[in-house]
């Protein structure tokens, strides 16, 4: 699974947003590497500039009011950040496509689900009409929708939720690209769907060996597809490291904070012993962005929190091998 | 847990929504929404009430408060059938059931005070006034956790997590035996969300109140509820203690449901068993058991004949042919 060289590399990325309340920076230094093959979860609550940061990555930051004001973002050896208009929608859905939380406000009602999955193809591979009609029915069957060819004449309200987010993913690789963002793939859906959806990407993901960036605040769906983890919390990283490590070890309070709030299923024996005791909470919450405060951005919220904390940002540090963590009081606990 | 008589006893309940079509609207079918739910709550318990889009369970909340007619079935709120309760009778009624929402933007109004959204019942039911009502509001705000100086604001200047302690309070504003609560965490962030949750819990205690707790995420139903009711397509297809349910769901629904909520622990990955296909339109049914097109199990009388609920073990009612 380890390439070579990263397939995309964010370098302390920075968003901002101008707005009457003044300058909103909703994403602040964020660098990640993506590697060929893998999927990186990008978590954390609403305003943390998880979705901010994937939509910059494709540069569809609407501009005024929003502006990437520092950083890279290198495909391979190219920095998406200067490349002309032209050329970025060269790259948008041939090597890094996107799917959406919402299918339904993703697709155009009244263009066909065949016709929205060959536009690709004809713009970026050069087929006619009728190939990408072809090709469309193919990839509709390859996401496993029953009957591809009828469903592809069909317009976006004639699917259910579920057929409508597989003929988004479907669309998405059309152009079998080296990177998929899936923004909250499976929110909008039912426990059931979500599982098939999730079971899709991973499937695809092993047969085409595309590199995943996966934006989720669900940590359940974390566990059970990401390979690497970046927490962010008020634009921020503040802790990245391998799925595994991260859930065994978290190390940022904010972390420990978020897996311990959520509730757990317990089924089998489990639901016997399962505790009586109270959920925990996080104190508080999320800082508005534009009036960030000084020092760490959780320290108004964290047990932790001293006047060092106040006053000082901390830094990323790599504290155990390939576990990153921005706190001042993260120390390694160990194996 | 349960009291004499419970809170509330649901019978049969029924909600059919005709669908009109075509230039003079004339019905061309029903949505058969809810169809044929019994449940009973008792004081100070909460029944969760869990299932997919479409199931029913949001219209099953809003019929107990009448606020869709039901089609059939009897509602008795603390023993009395309130299912044909005239508005004046059920003003009475309402100052016993109170709902809260999932979005609780949409449900407070903008123009308001978050003040006078809490302390609007207490003056629409004349119970205070004034500044008896201040008062009461100003208790209300620091039982839910709001500081008493927000009582002049207005819903925009609060966050998410605080606007769902307003609909709390202004539901707790009447002293009600019984809350529904459609969905209350699941547009709030998970940090937030334990907060909303511990907060209803803590009430429960308090005040002895019962929940209908209607929601999707069924960990925080195993969180919350004391029993539990799966519904598919408008029926109530396996209703249990809540350990019972989650130590062993014998629906096979049930069993779906539970095997697809991805578990928070990468060491737990699972090669999962997972239904195929979408839930079937309410307007056009399956015959028979209405799971049988997606389940694993189904035989040839599931396809003909619909099972009805049957007690397997003590509370625990499934209804299902093969279990």
């Amino acid at each position: 699974m380890m390439a070579a060289a990263p397939i995309l590399r964010v370098e302390d990325l920075d968003v901002r947003f101008r707005g009457p309340a003044g300058v909103t920076r909703a994403v602040n230094g964020v660098s990640f590497d993506l590697w060929p093959g893998e999927t990186l979860a990008i978590v954390g609550e609403s305003g943390c500039g998880k979705s901010v940061t994937a939509m910059s990555v494709l540069r569809l930051i609407p501009s005024p009011p929003g502006e990437i004001a520092g950083g890279r973002i290198l495909l391979a050896d190219r920095d998406l950040r200067g490349l002309p208009d032209a050329e970025i929608r060269q790259v948008r859905g041939n090597e890094i496509s996107m799917i959406f939380q919402e299918p339904m406000t993703a697709l155009n009602p009244v263009l066909t689900i065949g016709y929205q999955i060959g536009e690709a193809l004809m713009r970026h591979e050069g087929l006619d009409g009728a190939a990408a009609r072809a090709r469309a029915v193919e990839l509709l069957d390859f996401v496993r929708i029953p009957e591809p060819a009828r469903r592809a004449r069909q317009y976006p309200h004639q699917l259910s939720g579920g057929m409508r987010q597989r003929a988004m993913i479907a669309m998405a690789l059309a152009c079998k690209p080296k990177v998929l963002i899936a923004d909250e793939p499976t929110t909008a859906l039912d426990v059931t769907i979500q599982a098939q959806i999730l079971n899709l990407i991973v499937d695809l993901q092993k047969r085409l060996g595309t590199a995943v960036i996966l934006i989720t605040h669900d940590l359940g769906v974390v566990a059970e597809t990401a390979d690497r983890v970046l927490v962010m919390y008020a634009g921020s990283k503040v802790e990245e490291a391998d799925v595994a490590e991260l859930f065994a070890r978290p190390l940022h309070p904010y972390t420990r904070g978020l897996l311990a709030s959520v509730p757990r299923l317990a089924l089998g024996e489990d639901a016997d012993t399962e505790a009586e005791t109270r959920l925990a909470e996080i104190q508080g919450m999320v800082p508005p962005l534009s009036d960030l405060p000084p020092g760490c951005a959780f320290a108004p919220r964290c047990p932790l929190a001293d006047a060092t904390c106040q006053t000082i940002a901390p830094a990323l540090r790599e504290i155990r091998p390939r576990h990153a963590v921005a706190c001042h009081h993260a120390r390694d606990v160990g194996p | 847990m349960s009291a004499a008589a419970p809170v509330l006893a649901v019978d049969g309940l029924t909600k059919h929504f005709p669908v009109r079509r075509g230039v003079f609207s004339l019905v061309s079918g029903h949505v058969h929404a809810v169809d044929g739910v019994s449940f009973a709550i008792g004081q100070g318990e909460t029944l969760g009430l869990v299932g997919e889009s479409g199931c029913g369970k949001s219209t099953v909340g809003r019929s107990v408060l009448r606020l869709v007619e039901p089609t059939a079935g009897s509602i008795r709120l603390d023993g009395v059938d309130i299912s044909h309760a005239d508005r004046a009778a059920m003003r009475t009624h309402r100052r016993q059931m109170q709902i809260i929402f999932q979005d609780p933007v949409s449900s407070l109004n903008p123009r308001m005070t978050a003040g006078d959204i809490v302390g609007e019942l207490l003056e629409v039911h004349g119970i205070a006034r004034g500044e008896a009502k201040r008062a009461r509001v100003s208790e209300l705000f620091e039982r839910v956790g709001l500081r008493a100086t927000q009582i002049d604001n207005y819903p925009h200047e609060f966050s998410g997590g605080q606007r769902q302690r307003l609909g709390i309070a202004r539901a707790l504003s009447l002293s009600p035996k019984l809350i529904v609560c459609d969905e209350p965490v699941s547009a709030l962030d998970v940090s937030i969300q334990a907060q909303v949750v511990n907060l209803l819990k803590d009430l429960q205690r308090e005040f002895g109140l019962s929940y209908l707790f209607i929601a999707h995420d069924l960990a925080v139903v195993q969180y919350i509820s004391h029993r539990v009711a799966v519904m598919y397509l408008g029926r109530i297809v396996e209703t249990a203690p809540r350990r019972a349910l989650f130590r062993m769901p014998r629906h096979p629904y049930t069993e779906s449901l539970l095997a697809a909520v991805p578990v928070a622990d990468p060491t737990q990955r699972r090669e999962r068993r997972i239904i195929q296909g979408d839930v079937p339109s309410p307007i056009d049914r399956p015959t028979g058991c209405h799971f049988h097109t997606r389940c694993p199990y189904a035989e040839a009388r599931c396809r003909v004949e619909a099972p009805a609920l049957r007690e397997v073990a003590p509370d625990h009612h499934v209804a299902c042919h093969l279990r």
